[in-house]
């Protein structure tokens, strides 16, 4: 994946507003043509920066912003051919729908039979075939995002932005919304960077995933492999759920360490981001991987915990635990016809393959 | 049948009625409401709805000759306008016991007042008749009053008598347009030409008032626009500067322009000393409409700025930027897509600036000239100075109805809902 093969490529960005702190530190990100990017990271972390510094509508302090080959830097917004989803949609309160989705046209001069034909095609591709006279205002939620995505599209445009479209729907719409976005990402071939600070949207809408935290990728990777395979303790705890056991590093043997947790317990753990023996770690399993009185052998740690709390969730059994010390140690139990039946009070054995447990570095605060 | 009858009268659970026991829920509510605004009620109604309602009775009122003058308006009702005879002995006698009665409550000189409205030379002669008519003490009155004027017989001036003494007029609210009821034939006629002010002093009012509306949002615009895009704490400060004009007094914000701008003021005087004019060619910017303009302008502003800003401030950025976003430029953009959002903060900001300027008072009289003074300085002359007041409350009255359509108008064509004013 080298850089010139890249469509949008950020080259050593750094963003400053005032002169004192660095909202971006260092962004080097690239995406490639037709991809589905997503910036994920909680409030606050820089994507919308980010997202804003790509479309022309924030100046970069320091670094470069490649597009298809050529620095935008100094490329004013409407000459970036860029679509741009706002997070309110920014529909124009004073047009009708389909003087909404003409405009990017008009100002493109193009004659009034085109853009007539455009805005019809896009209004049925997102299903608003029959709302083009109406008003912004007398829209629904989702049908104002509609909407907007179709104003992005119209004069199709290489690039679309979309920065947290989805934000103010229900679950209901919005799991709806992300499935018809990706459908149309998919249909035009067109590349979109995405930001959110949902995880489970970007897990399922993205090709890749960008971690954002505090101005700095923590990790771009592909959704199974963020998930499945963290690299930092920011991720393991940002992405899905995660058990945290602290300790620290007693031994290494090739990839797999050995841990002493607080309360004494040896675990084992694959090293992924230690920095050697004798330092702390945080190791992160995920609640899923941990089996209840596992049969001998089939563990590479196993330790006893005593059961806190039941949770019955239909298909899965939640139970809180204590374990080496921590009682939020938590363990999913698959209601499956013989899964163990525990109640609160019970002391078991808990254990897990050392593969998934990770061994990361310890979060500062 | 019987069924769909019980069930359209909802009762609660001991029988009464629901609307009723609701009616019985919130009255006492009604009450503690309505309890507290009356003193605003009251408030309004002696300070604003019976100055209206007066302003309105006077503007038609003829009561007076008929209070002064009851029997000869009576008697004059027999005569025969058309006839071109004079009235009888009746009409005289009692014009001269009544201009008796009425000297000793000195009262004649008001009658000869307001027909000196509809033709001058009435209250000279009700006045002369005042002091003369004690000496007559016995009939035939008809030599005798025509003796100690002979204007009393004249056709003309019983006409005139009788023509305007009914009880309402509408001559006050024909004078007010330039019109005149001729007293001969009763038809109504417009004044020539070099007795017209009213008309052309409504006209200059709304074109000046128009002029200062515009200017106010030519400077207004750009001004709300930066206030609404600066940050919030910059914007604080530079609201106060707006504001401070209203912590003046009018006065002295008024007669400072008169030292700005007067011949021998501080913009003439470095005019002259940059050599743009000379100095006999001092430029005459005060006591003139020019002066009235600025002054008001400067005055009116911020009507034009708040209500502007508190709607420039409601339209997202998101929204300009979303239009450069899908290509236009910048200007294009915000001409497109930011200027229309604007438009209920420019209707208010319009609609309260003219309307105030219309009937703006204190800044055209200290600076308007001969041609920069509006018609509300017309009609504080007639209520404090000549005291015509029917004539000043008619006018008033057209001012009023000029506003009030206006702002029919204005709704019509933007719709008051969408109006912001702050
Ligand atoms: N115009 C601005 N001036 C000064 N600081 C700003 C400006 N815009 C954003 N910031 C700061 O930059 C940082 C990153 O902001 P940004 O909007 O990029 O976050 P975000 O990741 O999009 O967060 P969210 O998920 O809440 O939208 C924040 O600390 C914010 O306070
Ligand atoms: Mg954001």
């Amino acid at each position: 994946m080298s850089s010139s093969e890249a469509y949008v490529s950020f080259q050593g960005v750094q963003k400053s507003y005032d002169g004192e702190t660095l909202v971006v530190k260092d962004l080097n990100l690239d995406t490639q043509r037709g991809e589905f990017l997503t910036m994920l990271g909680p409030s606050g972390s820089g994507k919308t920066t980010c997202l804003m510094m790509l479309a022309g509508f924030e100046t970069v302090t320091h670094g470069e912003i490649i597009l298809d080959g050529t620095s935008i830097n100094n490329v004013p917004p409407h000459k970036r051919n860029i679509g741009m989803v706002f997070q309110n949609y920014a529909l124009f309160p004073h047009m009708t729908v389909n003087e909404n989705l003409a405009f990017p046209l008009q100002v493109r001069k193009m004659s009034k039979s085109d853009i007539e034909d455009r805005v019809k095609k896009v209004l049925d591709m997102v299903q608003l075939g029959s709302f083009g006279s109406r008003r912004p205002m007398q829209l629904s939620g989702g049908q104002q995002q509609r909407v907007a995505v179709a104003r992005s599209l119209v004069f199709e445009p290489k690039l679309v932005l979309m920065d947290e479209p989805l934000g103010a729907l229900d679950k209901q719409l919005r799991e709806q919304m992300q499935y018809e976005i990706k459908h149309i990402h998919e249909n035009l071939e067109v590349t979109v960077v995405y930001v959110t600070h949902d995880q489970s949207e970007a897990l399922t809408m993205s090709n890749r995933i960008a971690v954002f935290d505090d101005g700095v990728i923590q990790q771009l990777a592909e959704p199974d492999l963020l998930y499945e395979a963290p690299e930092n303790a920011f991720v393991a705890q940002f992405i899905g759920e995660n058990n945290t056991l602290y300790g620290k590093v007693i031994g290494l043997d090739g990839d797999i360490c050995t841990v002493e947790a607080e309360n004494g317990d040896k675990l084992k753990a694959l090293g992924v981001n230690i920095q050697g023996v004798g330092f702390d770690t945080m190791i992160s399993l995920r609640p899923e991987r941990v089996e209840v009185n596992p049969e001998s052998g089939q563990c590479s740690s196993t330790v006893t915990g005593k059961v806190e709390e039941l949770i019955y969730l239909g298909d899965h059994i939640r139970s809180r635990m204590n374990v080496c010390g921590h009682d939020d140690f938590i363990v999913k139990i698959p209601n499956s016809a013989n899964h163990a039946q525990l109640s609160p009070g019970d002391t078991v054995q808990v254990g897990w393959k050392a593969e998934d447990a990770r061994a990361l570095d310890v979060l500062v605060s | 049948m019987e069924i769909s009858q019980e069930k359209s009268v909802l009762v609660t659970a001991d029988g009464t009625p629901l609307k009723i026991s609701l009616a019985r829920a919130q009255r006492r509510s009604k009450i503690v409401a309505f309890s507290m605004v009356l003193p605003l009620l009251i408030f309004i109604l002696i300070a604003f709805l019976i100055p209206i309602a007066d302003m309105l009775s006077l503007s038609v009122d003829n009561s007076i000759t008929k209070e002064i003058l009851p029997k000869s308006v009576i008697a004059l009702q027999n005569w025969d306008e058309t006839s071109g005879e004079l009235p009888d002995e009746v009409v005289f006698a009692a014009m001269v016991e009544e201009i008796k009665k009425a000297k000793i409550a000195r009262k004649h000189t008001r009658v000869g007042q307001r027909l000196n409205y509809e033709s001058s030379g009435f209250s000279s002669l009700f006045r002369k008749a005042g002091r003369k008519v004690k000496i007559i003490k016995k009939p035939p009155y008809k030599e005798a009053l025509i003796k100690s004027d002979k204007r009393w017989g004249q056709i003309y001036t019983w006409q005139v008598i009788k023509q305007f003494s009914t009880e309402y007029t509408d001559g006050y609210y024909l004078a007010a347009l330039d019109f005149k009821r001729n007293p001969t034939t009763g038809k109504v006629e417009s004044l020539p030409g070099k007795e017209s002010i009213y008309l052309k002093l409504f006209w200059r009012t709304m074109l000046l008032s128009s002029l200062i509306t515009f200017l106010t949002f030519i400077i207004g615009f750009p001004l709300a626009y930066m206030l609404a895009t600066v940050s919030t704490r910059l914007s604080n400060i530079l609201i106060i500067f707006v504001l401070l004009p209203f912590w003046t007094s009018l006065l002295v914000r008024t007669t400072s322009w008169i030292a700005l701008l007067q011949q021998e003021g501080v913009i003439n005087d470095f005019l002259v000393l940059v050599g743009i004019i000379n100095n006999d060619g001092r430029l005459a910017m005060i006591h003139n409409a020019t002066g009235t303009v600025v002054a008001m302008t400067h005055i009116l502003l911020p009507f034009m700025i708040l209500p502007l800003f508190s709607v420039m401030k409601t339209i997202p950025k998101s929204y300009v930027r979303a239009a450069v976003s899908l290509g236009a430029h910048p200007w294009k953009a915000f001409w497109k897509v930011y200027f229309p959002n604007t438009g209920p903060g420019i209707g208010a900001g319009s609609i309260l600036v003219f309307i105030i300027a219309i009937g703006y008072y204190i800044t055209p009289a200290l600076v308007g000239g001969s041609s920069g003074t509006f018609i509300s300085n017309r009609i504080a002359y007639h209520i404090s100075s000549s005291l015509n007041w029917g004539l000043g409350s008619a006018l008033g009255v057209i001012l009023l109805g000029i506003v009030l359509a206006l702002f029919m108008l204005y709704d019509r064509i933007v719709g008051i809902d969408n109006m912001k004013l702050g």
